[in-house]
């Protein structure tokens, strides 16, 4: 089959949050969105708490003190003039989303809803502020289609379904992408100017995830094969609450309207670990208080597990305030948060790192912030950094967003200014390749692997050796698990030969993004001799800014080899000090 | 246990007629049917074709017929299916494969009414004021995830392919209102045009179908009773 080729003058892979934001700021420019699910399908819709604003709609708030908690919940690795902007322009962002209609939840007095969460806090750290703006528990359901509706006012060009395999750069110029429309098996060539990537996270490279299945990290590893670091992929936050077993998330906000955590042994641990903020301690704290409890032998009937219990709160506020998880308790566990306490481990949730951006969303490839021009990316996928080591919730939303309309509008000036490069030679013959090697298998007969297979042992590998707790040993043990793994990729062969809506063709292309980034992610985390945020190492159980206050970059050499690099972080308002709460 | 999954099996371009597959596979009673289609599709059988992303309920991707009803596949357990369990695709959408269905059309009526806040006045400095009963007035239609359940579970859609639908018109409704809209007169056209909710014939099947919850009967029903009035 013949590629299809297409012209425009921007590209955008993705339609989540980050990538709709950024669409709708490029609206009346020759733009296409390509995403591999339907954009209202997209993760964004799973976000429940909140969008962190300091709106001072509850209680005083100042963005100021957004910005000191977003800094001191980074462990001091985010950059402040990116931090700064987070927390300044959060808040004409949330007006702007209730502008377009988006339903949050009401004061009163018929303001926007603000309620707590965990890290943000009021005068730099004395107490739990209200700042997390909500819609029920489906705020990202609502900005998600707010965004698809703005999207639809606006005309924005789209191609559902597409899943995007590879990366155009001429010289040193972006020059489109190739994807492969799902529906019909057909490779299209988008020759372009700039090229925005918002694919999101990678939460699938563990197996106990909160993350859709889609969540693949397909954006970073598309601009690791093209060359382009991966920044601060040793970064990875588990979650305290996810639901036994499964993952699913239950919202920090059913802590911010007052839920408690309780070990096996019916005490309220977090007084241990956070005298101060409690069970409203940033995440990493929680994640690592609770395995130290369940290694302790302290899970409740000694199982790998704790108690979330909302009891107290009564039917009025759980039902009201946090129905959507309330439903998933209920169906999923069988059990009703109104009556019993809720079984909870921590679950792999958010993807620190990514693709290294400025602030105005310009990809950048080295120690020295040298832009790749054409090149964008925004959202999950991106790495600013405004979470450093460690997000606050709320904060991705607002990250998505602000960083996704800088992103549009800074590629709207460069389209205006830059002449369109041309296509390299034969431009689908990489993405053709590796369909024809997925399909047809190696060299005939040999061995084939499985898809299935390969996954599950690394998602298994990479929660074992990667995850809340890491040590030398046991990053350096998973490091040649991956190594093995990508070898044995080379032998996957998919059942499915077919060319309609081949989802065995697509899990095997998604595979192969995912041990990409979980090698970065243990090269990098190997590396890193330190505990910072979510990187706990408990051979170097210390924080040390002597040596590691700084970005990791790591980046595939033509060997196809790791190389780790790194470069400062940017200091303005706030220095380091210990982080207590 | 044991399941023995019975799938509706059909390849556009390639099958003249769907046909039916049987799969058995072990699984836990509070697994969903989707670890049931993902134990067949990993381990056995590469070639089924279905949606997913969530796994949770709320991205809308694998409404199908499950035992005859409109489930999400994600958000049915197999202790509630029973150990012989039939699945099908959506009934009237065109299938590109197994359980994968067209969504064009549907989303083209979903654009169709419109589904964007309509406020010509300028907004203000901060947020518009709405009182929380004004926000109540909408909050149930809040809560679709457009995955097709309700409208392709609709005899009226069946028999007329060009009806709005239940999905559209809880969409419409949402906005309908919602106090800071201010297009109730334009809306109000769209709705009552001969596609529009006086295909409706109250047959509930879409409020059974809805995963979220919805009361989508009684969404349309208010839809309705806005048209009688000329105002929401
Ligand atoms: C359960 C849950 C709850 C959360 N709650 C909150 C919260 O309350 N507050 C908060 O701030 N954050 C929250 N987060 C985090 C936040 O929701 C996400 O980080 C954020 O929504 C990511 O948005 P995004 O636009 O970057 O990516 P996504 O919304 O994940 O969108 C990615 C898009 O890229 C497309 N795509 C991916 N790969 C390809 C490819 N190869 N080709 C084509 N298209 C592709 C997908 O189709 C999709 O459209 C939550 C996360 C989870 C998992
Ligand atoms: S997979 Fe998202 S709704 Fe079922």
């Amino acid at each position: 089959m013949e590629a299809v080729y297409h012209r425009y003058d921007a590209v955008i892979v993705g339609g989540g949050g980050a990538g709709l934001m950024a669409a709708v700021n490029l609206a009346g420019q020759e733009v296409a969105v390509l995403s591999k699910l339907y954009p209202v399908r997209s993760h964004t819709g799973t976000a429940q708490g909140g969008i962190g604003a300091a709106l001072g709609n509850v209680e005083e708030d100042h963005w100021e003190w957004h910005m000191f908690d977003t800094v001191k919940g980074s462990d001091y690795l985010a950059d402040q003039d990116a931090t700064e902007i987070l927390a300044r322009e959060a808040v004409e962002t949330v007006y702007e989303l209730e502008h377009w209609g988006l339903p949050f939840s009401r004061t009163p007095d018929g303001k926007i809803a603000q309620r707590r969460f965990g890290g943000h806090t009021r005068e730099f750290g004395k107490a739990p502020v209200h700042r997390s703006c909500y819609a029920a528990d489906r705020t990202g359901h609502m900005i998600l289609q707010t965004l698809y509706q703005q999207c639809i006012k606006n005309r924005v060009k789209f191609f559902d379904e597409y899943l995007v395999l590879d990366l155009l750069l001429e010289g040193q110029r972006t020059a489109g992408v190739v994807a492969l429309s799902i529906a019909d098996g057909q490779l299209h060539v988008f020759h372009a100017k700039a090229v925005l990537l918002a694919t999101g996270g990678c939460g699938r490279i563990y197996q106990i995830t909160s993350n859709a299945h889609a969540l693949t990290g397909d954006g970073m590893a598309l601009a690791l094969r093209a060359g382009v670091p991966l920044e601060d992929m040793e970064f990875f936050q588990f979650h305290p609450t996810g639901i036994y077993k499964l993952g699913i998330l239950i919202t920090e906000g059913a802590r911010g309207e007052g839920g408690k955590l309780f070990n096996g042994r019916g005490e309220r641990f977090m007084e241990r670990y956070a005298p101060t903020l409690l069970d409203l301690a940033p995440r990493d704290i929680i994640s690592r208080a609770i395995y130290r409890e369940l290694r302790q032998g302290h899970g409740v009937e000694g199982k790998w597990y704790v108690h979330l219990d909302l009891r107290h709160l009564g039917r009025e506020v759980i039902e009201t305030k946090l129905p959507d998880i309330t439903d998933f308790v209920r169906t999923y566990l069988g059990i009703d948060p109104i009556t019993e306490p809720i079984p909870v481990q921590p679950t792999a949730h958010y993807a620190m790192g990514g693709v290294p951006t400025d602030v105005s969303g310009r990809v950048v490839v080295d120690e020295k912030n040298t832009v790749l021009p054409g090149l964008y990316a925004a959202g999950e996928c991106a790495c600013v950094s405004v979470h450093g080591a460690n997000r606050l919730g709320t904060n991705s939303l607002v990250d998505i967003l602000v960083f996704g309309r800088r992103a549009g509008r800074d590629m709207g000036r460069y389209v205006g200014e830059a002449e369109l490069p041309p296509l390299p030679a034969q431009p689908e013959e990489r993405a053709r390749a590796l369909l024809a090697r997925l399909r047809e298998g190696p060299n005939g007969d040999g061995r084939a692997e499985s898809v299935a297979a390969l996954r599950d042992e690394l998602q298994r590998e990479m929660m074992d050796k990667a995850s809340v707790f890491r040590t030398g040993e046991s990053l350096a043990e998973v490091r040649e698990q991956v190594r093995a793994l990508q070898e044995r990729y080379q032998q996957v062969r998919v059942q499915d030969r077919g060319w309609v809506f081949n989802t065995d063709l697509v899990e095997a292309v998604e595979l192969g993004f995912l041990l990409d980034v979980a090698e970065v992610t243990v090269e990098a985390a190997l590396a890193r001799q330190e505990s910072r945020g979510a990187h706990y190492r408990e051979d170097f159980p210390q924080r040390d800014d002597v040596k590691w206050l700084k970005h990791s970059l790591g980046r595939r050499t033509a060997s196809g080899a790791l190389e780790l690099s790194y470069k400062p972080v940017t200091i303005t308002r706030f220095q380091p000090q210990e982080r207590k709460y | 246990m044991k399941v023995k999954l019975r799938i509706k099996r059909f390849e556009r371009g390639k099958d003249r007629e769907p046909y039916w597959a049987e799969y058995e596979v072990e699984a836990e009673p509070t697994d969903r049917l989707l670890d049931a289609l993902h134990a067949v599709k990993w381990y056995q059988d590469g070639t089924l074709a279905f949606r997913r992303s969530c796994a949770h309920g709320v991205c809308g991707s694998d409404a199908m017929l499950i035992n005859g009803v409109n489930r999400l596949a994600c958000k049915v357990l197999l202790k509630d299916l029973g150990q012989r369990i039939t699945v099908e695709p959506m009934r009237g959408f065109a299938v590109i494969k197994d359980l994968v269905v067209e969504f064009d059309r549907f989303m083209e009526k979903y654009r169709l009414v419109e589904p964007y806040l309509k406020a010509g006045s300028e907004p203000p400095a901060k947020e518009r004021l709405q009182t929380p009963e004004e926000r109540e007035r909408f909050d149930d239609t809040t809560k679709c995830i457009l995955c097709g359940a309700c409208t392709t579970s609709c005899p009226s859609f069946w028999s007329n392919p060009d009806y709005l639908g239940p999905a559209a018109i809880v969409q419409a409704h949402r906005f309908l209102f919602d106090s800071r809209d201010e297009a109730t007169a334009e809306r109000l056209v769209v709705l009552g045009a001969r596609d529009g909710v006086w295909r409706c014939r109250t047959i509930y099947n879409c409020t059974d179908a809805c995963p979220r919850g919805i009361e989508v009967t009684r969404a349309i029903g208010e839809v309705k009773k806005a048209l009688l009035l000329g105002k929401r």
